[in-house]
């Protein structure tokens, strides 16, 4: 009944249609002005957004204060100096550039591929923008500035993790965590949600069991990797005592501490993916897959073409939320390798965490925003490029 | 359930796919539980037999103690005590506020349409600053934040329509609210740390519920705008048609339907309160101290105590797997399908 008068559904047009404002009027008329709609939608989202609002932006704007500032303890407390930029400079060009971005070398072919491969996207992006019509100065230097952005950061990675004899710095390991653990985690959680949704005999004793790595502390879990992985009293020393390689410690070797740490990273986080697919997957409509099976399809076929675009929507939110928290990995590398050896396993929240301990904390400060820079301009980007499509419906 | 006449459907698989179904789902539930079976054994193992090589079964390669357990919950019982209560309140009230008023604003964010104003953001965010450094330069806190919250009104109400008409909408909202969760804990605390000195809430239960809240909003409200959406937009038609206000509407309409991704949501949420370590460090020194504090200070000078750790593991993971156990039943279909046929 696509004409009948919906009020609650859209304050703008709908109302705006003869009938439906007659409607508007009587409804005002026998409730109060509490109860209507232009009311309702302010106590919807006002609360929630004052809450946030209130405990967001001063915390914000302060750390942005402590990273333009040098801060040195003095006799009976600290004294703050404004420095500008000089943290962050000392960041991207000084003495921790090569903890924070890592040992830049000449790329290998595969780095080219990586780095040249991207650019390519991006022109093409840019390209179909411009072409779209609806070219406006603000977007054009956003999308500019954001493309900059990017390419610098694929030319890092070109650079440090595909580069021949480069290091990567923490930023690269982290969008390392976040890639792999990110795309591992979505792939086994929405696995484990399609087999629990089947009719299985102790289908609700596994959605338990499936849930349970999320509900212990983070910080408990590193403890507990460490405890596994010691190869001296872990459950696996007798494996590596019989394959004669006691001495050898995973955590000791660059991409071994690193592969730990997203194992971890996994086997703690998939849960997440795994809830929140399968609250999805349980509140869909099964008519349609029903009608799909009557008429002949496949299982892969009802998969792949009903069921999946169904949690499309919820699958880029989920993503984006854990793609979001996964960039601030910090128990992980903090417990179970101490960001070692070196700092080949270090995280760039690690990093802060590491200067703010030794109360450099406008140095903290710098690194935590250049994160933040970071992860609003690839947060921003899969806002533009991937929610506008999956979220069509209701857009 | 028992029906022999029941056709068969999308959800019944196939012998032979029911084999490879539990095949993948015992392996990934091996996955899941040795470690914690691990855990659990080191909470029975002595430092020795922890240190001195590797058990697997107890009774069988070496001999339980339960010395771990009285330990903590018996020789220091008080000081587990009342973190653990901490974290059952902080974790359970927090949770809730973040579900209740997330809900909302999802529901508003995908019902309605907002179109702030940038000019008034602008102001609004100037007079933050401007607020911020009169504190800095001596102002008492009540009297900054009252006057900017007046000269913001003013000006709204004087110019906000003209520096600049260009609008927002639905979707930048949500992204501001999601971008809020982007900054790393560790720059953010010591702001925190001091906002709450000022209004004299450190090592209290309301700051850490309210900022566990704050910073759960946005994820119930990005999850839940995409369950909402998913419901179809009929049932909610005819409850108007029949008169009934948005508040109705969402109460007895829209909120049951969406219980399977309330119950998810709030599962979530709560465990990132449970479980948050680094802000409990700086807002709860002492009386209002939580469970994850107690687990990290298990570290002594001689290297981790993982004996006592997974003890404490164990019983703070015990109240979250109930709420699982209850609250999974609700993970379950049936309710949507016979809502849209009625």
């Amino acid at each position: 009944m696509p004409s009948s008068p919906t009020v609650q559904s859209s304050s703008g047009p709908a109302s705006s249609e003869p009938g439906s404002d007659q409607d508007a009027l009587d409804r005002a008329k026998s409730t109060d002005e509490w109860r209507n709609p232009r009311a309702a939608r302010n106590v919807f989202l006002w609360p929630a957004l004052l809450v946030v609002l209130l405990l967001a932006i001063f915390p914000l704007i302060a750390s942005l204060g402590l990273a333009l500032s040098n801060i040195q303890l003095a006799q009976g407390g600290f004294t703050i100096k404004f420095t500008g930029l000089a943290n962050f400079n000392n960041l991207l060009f000084g003495a921790e550039r090569s903890i924070f971005l890592g040992q830049f070398k000449p790329p290998t072919i595969l780095g080219w591929v990586t780095f040249i491969g991207g650019g390519a996207f991006m022109a093409y992006v840019l390209v179909r923008y411009l072409r779209g019509g609806r070219v406006s100065p603000v977007g054009l230097v956003g999308r500019a500035l954001g493309i900059a952005a990017l390419t610098a950061l694929l030319w890092m990675l070109a650079n440090t993790l595909f580069g021949e004899g480069g290091r990567p710095g923490t930023l690269t390991v982290t969008i390392l965590y976040v890639v792999l653990g990110t795309g591992l985690e979505y792939l086994i959680g929405l696995g484990l949600a399609m087999l629990t949704i089947q009719r299985l005999a102790g289908q609700r004793l596994f959605r338990v069991v499936f849930l349970l790595p999320i509900t212990i502390t983070p910080v408990g879990i590193a403890y507990m990797f460490r405890m596994l992985t010691d190869n001296q009293s872990g459950p696996f020393a007798p494996l590596f005592a019989a394959a004669g390689m006691s001495n050898f410690a995973v955590l000791g070797d660059p991409w071994g501490a690193r592969l730990a740490v997203i194992i971890g990273d996994v086997w703690q986080w998939t849960p997440f993916m795994f809830i929140v697919l399968l609250a999805g997957l349980e509140g869909r409509d099964v008519e349609t897959e029903e009608a799909g099976l009557v008429d002949g399809a496949g299982r892969w076929q009802i998969f792949r073409h009903i069921t999946l675009p169904m949690i499309i929507p919820v699958s880029a939110t989920v993503i984006l939320i854990r793609m979001i928290e996964a960039f601030k990995i910090i128990d992980l590398p903090s417990v179970l390798t101490g960001g070692g050896p070196g700092t080949a396993s270090e995280s760039v929240t690690l990093q802060a965490f590491q200067s703010w301990r030794a109360f450099n904390l406008g140095s903290s400060a710098a690194v935590a925003y250049s994160l933040l820079i970071v992860v609003t301009v690839v947060a921003t980007a899969y806002a533009r490029l991937v929610l506008p499509r999956t979220h069509r419906a209701n857009a | 359930m028992t029906n022999p006449l029941r056709k068969r459907t999308v959800l019944d698989l196939s012998p032979r796919a029911k084999v490879g179904a539990y095949a993948i789902m015992i392996a990934w539930a091996i996955v899941v539980l040795f470690p914690l079976y691990w855990l659990f054994l080191t909470s029975f193992k002595q430092p020795v037999q922890f240190t001195g090589g590797t058990y697997y079964i107890p009774f069988v390669d070496f001999q339980p103690t339960l010395d771990n357990w009285k330990y903590i919950l018996v020789d220091v019982g008080s000081d587990t005590y009342r973190p653990y209560v901490n974290t059952i309140v902080v974790g359970f009230t927090s949770a809730l506020i973040a579900l209740v008023l997330g809900s909302l604003a999802a529901y508003g964010l995908v019902r309605y349409r907002y179109r702030p104003r940038v000019g008034v953001i602008a102001l609004g965010l100037g007079c933050t600053v401007l607020a911020m450094v009169a504190v800095v330069l001596g102002t008492p806190p009540i009297v900054a934040v009252v006057s900017a919250i007046v000269v913001l009104l003013i000006l709204t109400r004087a110019i906000g329509n003209r520096i600049s008409s260009a609008r927002l909408g639905n979707s930048d909202i949500s992204f501001w609210l999601i971008s809020m969760r982007m900054m790393p804990p560790v720059a953010v605390v010591i702001p925190i740390y001091v906002l709450f000195q000022q209004i004299h809430l450190l090592d209290t239960h309301v700051a850490l519920i309210v900022t566990y809240a704050a910073t759960n909003l946005p994820i119930v409200v990005w999850l839940m705008s995409d369950y909402f959406a998913a419901i179809p937009l009929e049932l909610e038609e005819s409850a108007s048609v029949d008169g009934a206000s948005p508040y109705r509407t969402f109460r007895s309409i829209v909120l049951p339907v969406a219980v399977p991704g309330l119950v998810a949501t709030f599962i979530l949420v709560l465990v990132f309160a449970w479980n948050e370590y680094l802000i409990a460090l700086f807002l709860a020194t002492a009386n209002a101290a939580t469970m994850p504090l107690l687990v990290a200070g298990q570290v002594a000078t001689r290297g981790p105590q993982y004996w006592y750790m997974s003890v404490l593991i164990v019983i703070m993971v015990v109240p979250v797997i109930v709420m699982a156990v209850i609250l999974e039943r609700f993970i379950s279909r049936g309710i949507l399908a016979g809502a849209v046929k009625g």
